[in-house]
């Protein structure tokens, strides 16, 4: 995705709080345990089980996730499409 | 990859700096601490470059400047009168500098109690009577320009109210109530910490003060006052696993049957800025996050974790609490 930034999508990771519910590598504190672990993100192929693991699909996904996957129980989360994108490259830097 | 983050390190979005900036008054009683402390510094800076000079002296001076320092005189005048002298000034300057801090409060000011528990505050608006009129948790709204009295209890331990931008710290001690005035000069969300250690989870024990225009607060409070005795039930899957989950056995929402007094009030949960006292910003996610497993987050806190819950349920609670507002 051009002008995605991952350094800024880890910011907004930590500023929306994103690790109440997830463990997130960069991320010291919260590391909460509702949600999965993300670390090795990149390298899954789906997201959340079921949805192809796209630049587009994810950043709408962290976005507005009932949106893009009716019936899931991940939140929509209060960021811009900007900062859902830059949040997408961060994700793809999380390796195994 | 760069340090880790916190998201407590990232609440700049919910007030202005974290941690919050100590010299950085917002108001009267903050100001005049803040003013002492720079003229201390100030002092400090003099003295060290006095001591330093005579040390200077004593290392490299002639032996002519070293006898003249070295005398009765000099002992007798510098060492003996002129701190008389200048911390008996420091005194009376500091006492009526910060004597605003110990004046009553202007009779009829708004009184509210807060009670610090291990590890979050119990907020209690007083009316006139001195009677609880409105309960609350963690965050507390006050007028602008309007001198507000807090009588500072505990319900467990030793805790200390500190809101640096609004006042210094006082000790809340069980059995005690010490009153302490805070003022802001301008609307805005400031943020407290826990100054005495309490226990486990002390760290994580943040407050929120949120100062409105006078006629936006009294519009606040009334709307509360107001919405108290009729909240119509939702009748959402969310209100009936709040009773069914246990979460009323320690959570009052005014107006439901809910009337746990173990845990923060959450009548008015969704419009708090924080979650988990004064830690987490406010959010859908946030809310799941703390519900699903708060020990995850706040660990050793007094809330269960509730990992047997499936993640639908904790999201009705979520959506439930959300409409607490
Ligand atoms: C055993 C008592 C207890 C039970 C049961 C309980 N809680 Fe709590 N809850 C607490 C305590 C204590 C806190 C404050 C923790 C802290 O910040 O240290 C809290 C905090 C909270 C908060 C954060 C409030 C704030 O302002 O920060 C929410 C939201 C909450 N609980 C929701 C729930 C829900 C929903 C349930 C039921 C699934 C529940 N609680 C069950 C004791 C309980
Ligand atoms: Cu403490």
């Amino acid at each position: 995705m051009p002008e995605a930034n991952a350094a800024r999508g880890r910011k907004v990771m930590a500023r929306v709080g994103c690790a109440s519910c997830h463990t997130i590598p960069g991320i010291a504190w919260p590391q909460g345990q509702v949600g999965p672990a993300l670390q090795g993100f990149a390298a899954g192929n789906l997201i959340s089980g079921q949805l192809p693991n796209r630049p587009d699909v994810l950043a709408a996904y962290v976005r507005n996730a009932p949106e893009v996957l009716p019936g899931t129980t991940m939140p929509a989360m209060p960021i811009s499409e900007r900062e859902a994108r830059d949040v997408a490259a961060y994700l793809y830097t999380l390796e195994p | 990859m760069s340090r880790p983050i916190s998201t407590r390190s990232s609440l700049e979005s919910v007030f202005k700096g974290w941690p919050p900036p100590v010299l950085d008054p917002a108001g009267p009683y903050a100001g005049s601490i803040s003013v002492l402390s720079w003229v201390l510094f100030a002092m400090a800076v003099v003295v060290l470059g006095v001591v330093l000079a005579a040390l200077g002296v004593a290392l490299f001076g002639g032996q002519r400047l070293k006898s003249r320092l070295g005398g009765q005189a000099v002992i007798w005048l510098g060492g003996i009168a002129l701190p008389i002298v200048v911390l008996t000034a420091l005194l009376v300057y500091g006492l009526s500098l910060t004597r605003n801090l110990g004046t009553p409060a202007p009779p009829g000011a708004m009184r509210v109690q807060v009670t610090g528990e291990m590890w979050w505050w119990r907020v209690a608006y007083l009316d006139s009577s001195g009677k609880v009129a409105l309960w609350d948790a963690n965050e507390l709204h006050i007028p602008v320009g309007e001198t507000v009295v807090l009588e500072l209890r505990s319900a467990d331990v030793i805790h200390s109210f500190w809101v640096p931008r609004l006042s210094g710290k006082l000790d809340m001690i069980p059995g005690r109530v010490n009153l302490m005035k805070i003022k802001a000069d301008k609307p805005g969300s400031y943020g407290g910490q826990c100054a005495e250690y309490c226990g486990g989870p002390h760290a994580l024990m943040g407050f929120v003060v949120v100062a409105h225009e006078p006629a936006e607060f009294r519009r606040i409070m009334a709307d509360r006052q107001a919405a108290l005795a009729s909240k119509p039930p939702s009748g959402g899957r969310g209100e009936q696993l709040f009773a069914s989950a246990g979460c009323a056995a320690c959570h009052r929402i005014a107006g439901t049957p809910f009337n746990g007094m173990a845990g923060p009030d959450l009548t008015h949960v969704g419009t708090r800025r924080t979650l988990g006292a004064g830690i987490l910003p406010n959010n859908r996610g946030t809310l799941m996050g703390w519900i699903g497993n708060a020990q995850a987050i706040k660990p050793g806190n007094r809330m269960p974790p509730y990992s047997v819950l499936p993640a639908d349920d904790i999201r009705d609670l979520a959506l439930y609490l959300e409409q607490q507002r």
